[in-house]
């Protein structure tokens, strides 16, 4: 089983793909981001400061000029880099590569709270616990056991839903098989209304997503940079695809 | 500075030539020695003459200090960075401006103590005292921030590499430990050489003061006695840090402009930023040696005999050169922008003139530029010490207003316009930030009463080596080589 684990681990490389082209900025997979992973809400004035703790995004731009407006969504998150502008500026290692998942960790207990990973993601993908916020009853009760509750002072950021992974891995080796396309789905990809989001193995030239990225339509978000995304973003011409 | 023989001044000449004399007299400190005792007590009288508005300047300071800087960083620890006006994407304030602003300053010292002593400009011996002070407490007060701006700070201690029970190093491949390590480089060997040429004069304190004073200085002076071998030993101990101080300096603010420039954010990943913020730094730090001398002058005794309006005027020319060099690194990050044409970065600088907060760009512009280039150039306005102190004060205020400009406002602009963010400064921020400025002159004036600030030995051998000589009917200043 050992065996089975360790090969496993060698082709896990895991990715996503967003079809902006399907995406109708319902915000589903901000909500159920939030309730996978015991992400507090801060209050409207400290949101409209800019310091939601979302770990998903929905970015709004405007096409065309006024009355003849078409509004685009793109749902931004930690595109778990390959090459990552994070990692090496963290003085204390709290956020580093996973050699298993191959996707980027935070650590929460050892973040001491310098912010500089968050100042060189191009993406602006992390957010930081500016306070300690308050879950107020009942909604604790609602808390994943699974994910660590943060304290103020930390950064955070979207984790591709690892503890499903694990789940998802450890399932699959309780079952004596190898892991298939569709045993990992994040929350994200779970709520989504118009199945835009997919999730799976990017390691695997067969799973749905590695057949999406190959798609005409694919381009990874500022890739010029040399971070590797491993999220695609699926987009045609316009707005509402076409 | 073994021999104690008093110069051959000014032989017997006639009226016309007596004046001239005279006029260098009273224009070069170095030209009109004093007896060495009279001197010594003159230092030693400045330093020991407490008003009862110094005193009412370090109670206030302190209360200061204890409130601004230190109550609301506690607040700011008890209740989250939150209170700080930071926010997604300007993850970096004025913690991190006043920081850089610290540091520059911090480089006061060693350039007019060091480079200067280097190169042999005698000009600098009375203020390299007061010029490596700044050095040691700009230190002081800038390292705080970078305990000061963490989220948790109370784990401050993982940047430091011991071994510990997590089994983990920091992490070297990040400019913070960068930073971590040469500012504690920079402070260490800061402090020394601020120490070394203490020696005698503490030595000269001891031999005049009584009491607390007295201890405290036979402690510092390590029981020096002014031996041959041991000035032998004092020089070449001088000499060695002087050099090595040098590329010290100039590795500690190049790193911490590395904290910007090793990023991914545009505008700030540009490979000028180092000789851009080392003369940002020495632009900064002389101006503040001037402001800080102007107001030693006017508080405390006998000043006036050390600090002249010939050193204003070699400052004032010093800061209008390392002024127009600050410009043309300035010049050089828009024409490499423009040429690059990378549209982020373009939009960047852009902004910076145009944007919202573009009245700090142009503060910066004309504190920087137009003022030094302005009034500098005239040996009048060099020469009136209060009009320094207001030009210096106001680059001051412009070289602040360029890390304003290059932390929080570049950080604004992202390379997503969804991202961009507007950050105001709260309270407690400022507060902080004004906290250390109170903590630096806190400091400062308890150190003017405790140590010697002229440096007596080096002026008094610098007027050694200083004479006038008659060379035809003309007498001519001449100094002699002392190493």
């Amino acid at each position: 089983m050992t065996e089975l684990l360790a090969k496993e681990a060698q082709d896990e490389k895991w990715g996503m793909v967003i079809d902006l082209d399907i995406c109708s900025g319902c915000q589903a997979c901000v909500t159920a981001c939030s309730m996978e992973n015991n992400i507090p809400f801060v209050g409207e004035d400290e949101m409209a400061y800019g310091r939601g703790m979302q770990w998903m995004r929905i970015r709004r731009y405007w096409e065309g000029e006024y009355p003849d407006v078409m509004p685009d969504h793109q749902p931004m998150l930690c595109q778990q880099c390959g090459s990552a502008p994070c990692e090496p500026v963290c003085p204390v290692f709290a956020t580093l590569h996973s050699e298993v998942e191959k996707i980027n960790l935070q650590v929460y207990n050892r973040c001491i709270g310098t912010r500089y990973c968050a100042i060189n993601c191009p993406y602006q993908a992390r957010t930081f616990n500016w306070f300690d916020y308050e879950i107020p009853a009942p909604m604790n009760s609602y808390l994943n056991p699974d994910v660590t509750v943060r304290r103020r002072g930390v950064m955070e950021k979207c984790t591709f839903c690892v503890q499903r992974i694990v789940k998802g891995r450890q399932q699959a080796s309780a079952e004596g098989r190898e892991m298939e396309d569709g045993d990992v789905t994040p929350a994200c990809a779970q709520a989504c209304p118009t199945d835009a989001i997919t999730f799976g193995n990017l390691s695997d030239p067969e799973s749905r997503v590695s057949k999406m990225v190959r798609s005409d339509r694919a381009y990874k978000e500022l890739e010029n940079l040399g971070t590797e995304p491993r999220v695609t973003y699926l987009k045609g011409g316009k707005s509402y695809g076409g | 500075m073994a021999a104690d023989v008093k110069p051959f001044i000014g032989s017997k000449a006639s009226p016309h030539q007596e004046s001239e004399a005279e006029e260098l007299r009273k224009e070069h400190l170095m030209l009109d020695p004093m007896p060495r005792d009279e001197m010594n007590q003159m230092v030693m009288e400045a330093m020991t003459t407490t008003t009862r508005k110094w005193w009412a300047w370090v109670i206030g300071l302190g209360l200061a200090v204890a409130v601004l800087l230190f109550g609301a960083w506690g607040y700011m620890i008890a209740t989250g960075m939150g209170v700080a006006g930071i926010r997604r994407p300007v993850y970096w304030g004025i913690f991190i401006v006043t920081f850089v602003f610290w540091i520059g300053i911090s480089h006061a010292g060693t350039f007019v103590s060091a480079i200067l002593r280097v190169f042999k400009a005698e000009f600098r011996r009375p203020f390299t005292r007061a010029a490596e002070l700044m050095t040691t407490f700009g230190l002081a007060a800038g390292a705080l921030y970078p305990l000061i701006h963490l989220g948790r700070v109370w784990v401050f201690y993982w940047m430091v590499p011991y071994p510990n029970a997590r089994w983990l190093w920091p992490n070297f491949r990040s400019a913070l430990v960068w930073d971590f390590l040469a500012i504690t480089t920079y402070l260490l060997s800061s402090t020394i050489y601020l120490f070394l040429p203490l020696i005698p004069d503490m030595a000269m304190a001891r031999d005049r003061s009584t009491g607390w004073r007295h201890f405290i200085y036979k402690l510092l002076a390590l029981g020096w006695r002014g031996t041959e071998a041991e000035w032998f030993r004092l020089r070449k101990a001088i000499s060695i840090f002087a050099f090595a101080i040098i590329p010290v300096m100039f590795s500690v603010h190049t790193i911490v402009s590395w904290d910007f420039a090793v990023s991914m954010v545009s505008g700030w990943q540009s490979s000028i930023f180092g000789p851009y913020f080392i003369i940002g730094a020495i632009l900064s730090g002389i101006s503040a040696v001037v402001t800080i001398l102007y107001i030693l002058r006017s508080t405390m005794k006998n000043m006036d005999y050390f600090i002249r309006k010939e050193h204003f005027d070699a400052l004032g020319k010093l800061i209008l050169i390392f002024s127009m060099s600050w410009a043309y690194f300035f010049f050089n990050e828009y024409i490499l922008a423009w040429y690059g044409g990378d549209e982020a970065l373009k939009q960047v600088l852009t902004l910076h003139a145009t944007g919202p907060s573009a009245w700090v760009w142009y503060t910066m512009l004309i504190c920087n530029v137009a003022i030094p280039w302005l009034f500098l150039w005239n040996k009048k306005v060099r020469r009136t010490p209060w009009l320094m102190f207001i030009i210096t004060l106001l680059v001051n205020v412009g070289m602040y207003a360029e890390r304003y400009t290059i932390i929080p406002l570049t950080l604004g602009h992202q390379r997503s316009p969804f991202d961009w963010g507007i950050y105001n400064p709260t309270i407690i921020e400022v507060s902080i930030a004004l906290g250390t400025l109170c903590l630096f002159i806190f400091l400062y004036l308890i150190a003017s009463r405790i140590i010697p600030l002229v440096p007596v030995w080096e002026v008094q051998e610098g007027q050694m080596s200083h004479t006038l000589r008659k060379i035809g009917k003309t007498e001519i200043p001449s100094v002699t080589e002392l190493e």
